[in-house]
């Protein structure tokens, strides 16, 4: 049995008269990639925000390292978010500064480092991912959408974390850079031997980068498993979910023509 | 849905909500202003955008206010001593009312709707997001930085627009009314106190607070793409235009009370 990194019990979050997370239980083994699967609105992004404390859970608790994160604050809450690296859906790339000092900016701002040493740091990153130093210097919006995917990633392992997050990291990229994408996820995750918690839609990419794989519904987790038991999981969500199929027991609330 | 009980219910409770959200956003902006550690390169960015580059608009917003206070002055007023009633009614306008508030309204439009339209965008895009991941508070990067600089430089902007306000009067006066330009000085000097140009500083640093404090209020809760951006730019400065009315009544009863 391998040791737990996070575990999520009965977290609950609801916003206004909706329900987003409906007692949702994870755990996530140290070490290992988690992929999140499930639809659009069932909850993946916001349980991603209640592990960062973005967004405080209205019940239920978040054990990380065996320690309970939804009430901490001030000084504590900033060593606990030093564990972190995430990689935004759009990027989230700070358009006001250049890239260097996007990749740099958590050893700059969160960690006052020596801005000449975290530009050092920044470009070696930026190799990791396969970008040269002349990119260092060009602002986010002279980037193509798989170089800012790129450059997020460069930022989200720049401070070394324990854990990455990865939110839709495929989402908006063609099939190719997609996969780059994948590999490079593959290769810096093993390369710093970090914990990956990844929410996606794309089962080509989950099935590549994931070591378990969990489904989302309606703000619980309905089938949890090792990648490899997802083609016989035996369960009819996942099986609708995973050959994407209009007809089965997830019913989009859409009126029909 | 229409009963009106529910109706004003949910006004109150939607009311209610805000000043409270309201109240945490400054609570927790003011202390990050005092808390280390300090972002001295952005207070110094932030100097620059908001006090600076306002200069244009606030220079000739003065100078057209005394201009044509000067002239409304010796039209309206009695027209045998005008000489004196002129350069004092401008000096007294510019210094204790219309410099602060119209410079207030004018860097509310042109600073309070770029705050929000960043922030916004930063909001929607997560970059405020991505600060918290990256070990950042966004109250001390982004807020704090914006309150400090606001009070500070809209105060500054103020002093300058005063003085170019009674060169304004002055200007119409001397030129276009052939006023004596010694005496019109003269006059503004010996009428004009201290605590006249004093009061209107004390109210423009509280106009800047409110200025920065809608601008970042409304741009971190502003949520639903371009639109709810553009709804929080127009809401940041239509609530700090309206604000700066109303605390400029109360400063002004209270200031000239005692």
């Amino acid at each position: 049995m391998t040791k737990l990194k996070i575990d999520l019990k009965n977290v609950s979050k609801r916003f206004g008269s909706k329900t987003v997370l409906n007692g949702l239980s994870l755990s996530i083994p140290s070490g290992e990639s988690t992929v999140v699967i499930g639809g659009s609105g069932t909850g993946k992004s916001v349980m991603l925000k209640c592990i960062l404390g973005i967004i405080t859970p209205d019940a239920g608790e978040i054990l990380v390292d065996g320690v309970d994160v939804v009430k901490l604050r001030g000084g504590d809450r900033d060593a606990y978010l030093a564990k972190f690296g995430m990689l935004f859906q759009g990027g989230a790339l700070f358009d006001s500064l250049p890239v260097w000092e996007n990749v740099a900016f958590g050893l700059i701002q969160g960690r006052n480092m020596a801005r000449g040493k975290a530009r050092d740091i920044a470009i070696e990153k930026l190799a990791k991912v396969g970008l040269g130093a002349d990119v260092a210097k060009l602002y986010p919006a002279e980037l193509s959408g798989g170089m800012q995917k790129r450059v997020g990633l460069a930022r989200a392992i720049a401070a070394d974390p324990e854990i990455i997050f990865f939110d839709e990291p495929t989402t908006g990229l063609d099939p190719i850079m997609a996969d780059v994408i994948n590999d490079l996820i593959i290769a810096t995750v093993k390369d710093l031997g970090a914990t990956a918690l990844s929410i996606t839609h794309d089962m080509a990419s989950a099935r590549k980068i994931a070591d378990h794989i969990a489904m989302i519904y309606k703000g619980r987790i309905i089938w949890n498993g090792p990648v490899g038991r997802i083609d016989d999981s035996g369960n009819d969500y996942v099986d609708q979910f995973i050959h994407g199929r209009a007809e089965g027991p997830i019913t989009m609330d859409l009126l029909k023509p | 849905m229409w009963n009106p009980f529910a109706i004003i219910g949910r006004v109150v409770l939607a009311t209610l909500e805000e000043i409270g959200q309201l109240s945490l956003f400054t609570w927790n902006g003011v202390s990050h202003v005092v808390r280390p550690p300090y972002f001295f390169r952005l207070l110094g960015q932030q100097m620059m955008r908001i006090g600076y580059f306002s200069l244009p608009v606030v220079a000739m917003t003065a100078f057209f206010t005394g201009g044509v206070l000067a002239l409304q002055i010796y039209y309206g007023g009695s027209q045998y001593n005008s000489e004196s009633i002129v350069a004092t009614i401008v000096a007294l306008g510019i210094t204790r009312e219309l410099g602060p508030v119209l410079a207030g309204l004018m860097v509310a439009g042109r600073v309070g709707a770029s705050i929000a339209a960043e922030l916004g965008t930063m909001r929607v895009t997560e970059q405020i997001d991505a600060l918290t991941t990256l070990s950042t508070n966004p109250y001390k990067y982004l807020v704090a930085p914006r309150l400090v600089a606001a009070v500070i430089t809209v105060p500054i902007l103020v002093l300058i627009a005063d003085i170019i306000g009674v060169m304004g009067g002055y200007m119409v006066a001397t030129k276009n009314l052939d006023f004596n330009g010694g005496v019109y000085l003269a006059n503004t000097i010996d009428f004009l106190k201290t605590d006249d140009v004093t009061s209107g500083l004390i109210k423009s640093a509280v106009f800047g607070f409110i200025i920065a404090l809608m601008g970042c209020f409304h741009g971190f809760n502003s949520k639903g793409g371009a639109q709810g951006v553009g709804r929080a730019t127009t809401n940041a400065v239509v609530t700090a235009s309206i604000l700066i009315l109303a605390a400029d009544y109360v400063m002004t009863s209270l200031i000239f009370k005692s």
